[in-house]
């Protein structure tokens, strides 16, 4: 079997001390990116059980399997689920979702949930897409911007950067600091010719861990410019699956100037959450009115 | 008077030797990692295609993207220039040229003795330029004549967005998964590349006649596909792949 350098972890976690029976509200986000899909269940005010799985050929499929997934093992049923809400990319075709929300708004819920109400701006890197969110203290967005046109600068692009170098890509953060200085970075914008350019690279001597150097300061750089455009508050966070390649964020934080503040328990649920919070919401609002 | 033209290309390098303004030979090469023992390696070939020794070439000029490289060049010029030259050795009747490159994509205006105008490029992004059709052509798994050819037999649109070529080979997998016709999906990837370039093209002012050259003009469904999107005749000279050499070589002897 050949190896696949571009498959990141997938990853799966429930609480050991929440009885979810016991919740008032069980509410739930599905968020179906270009390349990973989420779903994160929340009971009451708390995350009771997410996963994160890589997005297949079709949004329903991929919702269902990242349902179940987080749903294996918590003896908790799709039907127990009082309110689904959408987000990402493929949000329009979640059938189980009562309704669909954008995954700028999730994710700046998600974030300040995470990283609470000082969290400013976020920078959500996706597998497809580039965003540089303002919110309020709430969490309510102000002002955003987004790059979908390009690969550049996206999960996509590093992943084939992995697939070319032949480097697991949750490795590639950590070689690419592994250097002894820092490489020019990588001059093509279009991740076709970035590959072009690394192959040459490499024929000229370079390491792997210099290319992926290079290519996670020219990565850096290029979502710095897109940030610059609406400005960094403090504090600033970082969603996404990116938010967990350090070689990237590093250097984001070196070109800013600005420590990221991190989330936990994953950067890359950010949207299911803000999804989830906003299920609670709806759904007790629809209590209230009955 | 013998001359010749080197076009250092980002994925081809392409020699054409002129004398008393007649093409003697023409040569190609893929220009891999040593780009300047690629360009003396193609121009000995066409010498010997010339029947000349190298002595004989009184000049030689450079153009493309690694025009800057080559030690044993006279000196270089620009791609823009050496097009508008070359096309109106070819085609005299051509205002309005498009080029498209493997990296690179240029709308170039001309008037009737060859000079330039005006022109527009990308040299930006796959997504306007030869190494989109490959990378398509890879996802489809067909070889690019294989491509070209199911392309005009398709019969339905398919949905592509293609602002990307990395985006789009995997809306090109999971149109495979979803069992669309690859021609259709073939069809759509051209008609994608050929509405990039066209958006390009515009910036310029359009001009006819109209003509496409570079190695993608040998792709007769992006022809076809740029034909209806400027809403124009194309001519497509012989060997579109040359006409940058040739400028040069026309120029050199200028």
């Amino acid at each position: 079997m050949t190896t696949e350098f571009y498959r990141w972890t997938e990853n799966t976690w429930k609480s050991p001390d929440i009885d979810w029976r016991k919740g008032q509200t069980i509410t739930c986000g599905i968020d179906v990116g270009s390349v990973s899909s989420q779903a994160v269940i929340m009971v009451d005010d708390k995350i009771y059980a997410f996963c994160n799985t890589r997005t297949g050929s079709n949004s329903p499929d991929s919702a269902n399997k990242a349902l179940s997934i987080s749903l294996k093992d918590t003896g908790m049923k799709p039907e127990d689920i009082q309110f689904i809400v959408g987000t990402g990319y493929g949000r329009v075709n979640i059938p189980m979702a009562k309704k669909a929300i954008t995954e700028i708004a999730c994710h700046a819920r998600g974030a300040n949930y995470m990283g609470g109400p000082s969290v400013k701006t976020i920078l959500d890197m996706g597998g497809q897409d580039l965003k540089g969110i303002h919110c309020d203290e709430r969490g309510k967005v102000t002002q955003f911007l987004m790059n979908d046109k390009c690969a550049a600068g996206t999960g996509r692009g590093m992943e084939v950067m992995a697939e070319l170098l032949q480097v697991p890509i949750v490795d590639v953060g950590k070689m690419s600091l592994d250097v002894k200085e820092e490489p020019e970075p990588v001059s093509s914008t279009c991740v076709i010719f970035a590959k072009s350019e690394a192959i040459g690279l490499l024929r000229s001597g370079w390491t792997k861990n210099m290319v992926l150097a290079a290519y996670c300061s020219a990565m850096a750089h290029r979502v710095v410019g897109l940030l610059e455009r609406i400005g960094v508050e403090k504090e600033f966070v970082i969603t996404g699956g990116i938010a967990k390649n350090i070689g990237v964020v590093s250097r984001i934080e070196k070109e800013l100037g600005l420590k990221v503040k991190p989330l936990s328990p994953d950067p890359q649920i950010a949207g299911g959450l803000g999804a989830a919070i906003f299920a609670k919401d709806l759904l007790l609002k629809s209590r209230k009115t009955a | 008077m013998i001359t010749a033209g080197i076009d250092m290309g980002a994925k081809t390098i392409k020699v054409v030797i002129v004398k008393d303004n007649k093409i003697v030979a023409r040569s190609m090469n893929p220009t891999g990692f040593e780009p300047v023992q690629t360009a003396e390696k193609t121009l000995e070939e066409a010498i010997k295609q010339a029947g000349i020794s190298r002595g004989d070439i009184k000049k030689i000029l450079t153009t493309g993207a690694g025009r800057k490289s080559i030690p044993f060049a006279d000196n270089s010029v620009t791609e823009v220039t050496a097009d508008a030259k070359g096309i109106n050795y070819l085609l005299p009747s051509v205002r309005t040229i498009v080029d498209i490159g493997a990296e690179e994509a240029r709308g170039i205006s001309s008037d009737a003795s060859g000079r330039v105008l005006d022109f527009s490029k990308n040299d930006k992004c796959a997504a306007g330029a030869g190494a989109f059709v490959e990378s398509m052509s890879r996802a489809l798994e067909l070889t690019v004549p294989l491509m070209i050819e199911i392309s005009h037999k398709s019969t339905k649109d398919a949905p592509i967005n293609a602002t990307c070529a990395v985006f789009a080979e995997s809306e090109v997998v999971s149109l495979i998964h979803t069992k669309i016709d690859k021609a259709d999906i073939a069809h759509a990837v051209h008609d994608a590349i050929a509405s990039r370039v066209c958006s390009m093209v515009r910036r310029i002012p359009i001009e006819k006649d109209v003509a496409l050259i570079g190695g993608v003009a040998n792709n007769t469904a992006i022809v076809e596909a740029m034909k209806k999107h400027l809403g124009v005749e194309i001519k497509v000279p012989e060997k579109p792949e040359y006409v940058s050499a040739l400028g040069a070589a026309l120029l050199a002897a200028a």
